[in-house]
């Protein structure tokens, strides 16, 4: 029998989803999609003035899930009718529906409705998130959505694959977070060129499912259209712990061999934590070569960077510390189930005695959304993956990106600080 | 038809386009604001037929289609850029928006009288044409049924 061709987890899993043997880079070829994610913006709004134009219902309701995070929590009366759209929606059309339970890159996998292997697509820029589970999952734009749910398929190009490959371990104190800084900085927002970017190596394996869906939720901001990473045992067993099921996983992902469009090689060991001046995630430097920065605001949210863990690691650096006068902190935990839990092991409760404002399970100010939008010539911190001139309020405003760990120190310090001299030192409260 | 270039760098992104302030309205509302952090007179003096021309990566960030939709929606005949961001490129095809890839741009000035012929493959200017990358013929199709709606109501007419 002939030996099969070395191949890239993309071909493998856009082979299947194509209902061929094989496919090759550059290829056209129509997908038929195993799973479709819409939001309260771009979802049923925008989608069903379409449907009903075509004449045609859902393709498989059952494939379906609707999430809202953008407009939540209805607090103007535009937003509050959208919202209330977009529930009748959910039940004229009997789709999965997630209301105000967070933000759906994050709602989505603890809905253990994601599997490795799956070619799923998304009504959201950072759709790639759910490449961490080793799916092929992309974001598109509302009417292309419109033509998914309609015929349950789209058209790709085969993408290449770009290797990222981190050696070695992180360092205590610096995140996934931070790769992705540095990688926004060292390989530009068109790094990727829509193409499909893999992370590999010690470091990437070493990190837990919710640090792995930071990395492919800002292969977004790389301009790559998946970010993906082989299923292991934590990805099973994140999906086992949310009532999923990795299912067959054990030959999901690149052969030795296969064709690569670059490999790129890092020392993870090496990695400081990153901070990004405005208004490009891709000015990425080391804090410790950031000139004195005072900050105003310190923003710990968004589906990049406010999941248990980022709200863990924050609350340990301010635990029994004070906000350096005049910073104003805000903390929207990306989902209620990430709330929960922190709210249970004493986190929020850190948030709280520091005097942060605790905001909704949503998107808020990361998408311009919302009543917190930074005002004019306000100096920024923030956890989220963009830092667009104007995306989080007024043009004039100044958002510099970091880890949550970075956003917590800052807040202290009351300029832009270097998260690791916070590390246990066991600040009592 | 005939209209003139309306020159941006690189990294156009889409909150640029279609600012999240006004994503709660419709799409006039989007389209009166549309890049006017950048250039804040864009939407007041664009006119049907004008080119947009641009550098890298254009249309980066968000998939809200509002962002291609507003240029649409003020009549621009097309963006002519070195690259274009992923999903603003689907988009933009999927709304008949015409998104052409230029290897070279030098030379094409701001507010020179410009002719976007997709046909043909270039875009004209007084005295020179610009090469432009050919569209993939599946995405040729959707621009000339005028986009993806439109694609699919001949798709399933044909099927029915």
């Amino acid at each position: 029998m002939a030996k099969k061709p070395a191949t890239t987890l993309a071909q493998k899993i856009i082979a299947r989803a194509a209902g061929r043997e094989a496919v090759a880079p550059g290829e056209v070829v129509t997908v038929n999609v195993d799973l479709a994610m819409i939001h309260d913006s771009g979802g049923p709004r925008r989608v069903e003035p379409i449907l009903q134009d075509l004449g045609v219902g859902l393709w498989d309701a059952g494939k379906v899930v609707l999430i809202s995070d953008h407009f939540v929590p209805g607090d103007t009366d535009e937003g509050a009718r959208i919202l209330e759209l977009t529930r009748q929606w959910a039940q004229k059309r009997k789709v999965a529906f997630h209301d105000g339970l967070g933000i759906c890159h994050v709602v989505l996998p603890e809905s253990g409705r994601l599997r490795p292997g799956m070619l799923v697509v998304g009504g959201d820029s950072h759709s790639p998130t759910g490449g961490a589970f080793g799916a092929y999952m992309f974001g598109i734009g509302a009417t292309e959505m419109a033509g998914v749910l309609a015929t349950g398929e789209i058209w790709l190009k085969v993408p290449e694959t770009i290797l990222v490959e981190w050696r070695n371990r992180l360092q205590p104190g610096v995140l996934a977070k931070d790769i992705m800084l540095a990688l926004c900085g060292k390989l530009g927002m068109d790094g990727g060129q829509y193409q499909a970017v893999q992370y590999a190596g010690e470091a990437i394996r070493a990190l837990s499912m919710q640090e792995r869906m930071t990395l492919s939720n800002m292969a977004a901001e790389l301009g790559a259209q998946a970010g993906l990473i082989e299923p292991d045992e934590t990805t099973a067993a994140f999906l086992a712990s949310v009532g999923g099921d990795a299912g067959d996983w054990q030959g999901l992902k690149t052969d030795p061999g296969a064709e690569l469009l670059a490999h790129h090689v890092f020392d993870a060991a090496k990695l400081e934590p990153q901070a990004a001046a405005p208004h490009s995630p891709a000015n990425a430097a080391p804090v410790t070569e950031i000139s004195e920065t005072p900050i105003e605001v310190a923003y710990i949210g968004a589906c990049t960077g406010a999941k248990y863990e980022d709200l863990k690691g924050a609350a340990a650096i301010l635990k029994g510390r004070k906000l350096a006068p005049g910073v104003a902190l805000s903390v929207a935990p990306a989902s209620r189930m990430d709330q929960d839990r922190a709210e249970a092991e004493g986190i929020m409760a850190v948030f709280e005695a520091a005097g942060a404002k605790i905001l909704p399970n949503a998107c808020g100010i990361c998408a311009g959304y919302g009543t917190e939008r930074l005002g004019e010539d306000v100096v920024a911190i923030s956890s989220t993956a963009r830092n667009f001139k104007g995306r989080m309020g007024a043009a004039s405003s100044k958002v510099w990106l970091g880890s949550p760990l970075t956003v917590a120190a800052s807040a202290i310090v009351g300029r832009i600080a270097d998260p690791r001299p916070f590390l246990d030192e066991g600040a009592e409260a | 038809m005939s209209g003139r270039v309306f020159l941006f760098g690189n990294d156009i992104d889409t909150d640029q386009l279609a600012p999240g302030e006004y994503m709660k309205g419709g799409i006039e509302a989007i389209a009166a604001h549309c890049l006017e952090g950048i250039r804040p007179e864009f939407a007041k003096t664009v006119k049907p037929g004008d080119v947009v021309v641009a550098g890298t990566n254009f249309g980066m960030g968000s998939s809200r289609e509002q962002a291609a939709e507003a240029l649409k929606r003020l009549g621009v005949a097309g963006v002519v850029a070195r690259s274009f961001a992923g999903i603003f490129y689907r988009n933009a095809i999927n709304l008949g928006l015409p998104v052409m890839i230029a290897e070279d741009l030098s030379g094409v000035e701001d507010g020179a009288v410009a002719d976007l012929d997709i046909e043909a493959g270039e875009l004209r200017l007084s005295g020179k044409a610009v090469p432009l990358e050919p569209l993939p013929e599946n995405l040729k199709a959707m621009l000339a049924d005028g986009g993806l709606v439109p694609h699919l109501k001949k798709r399933f007419a044909a099927t029915a």
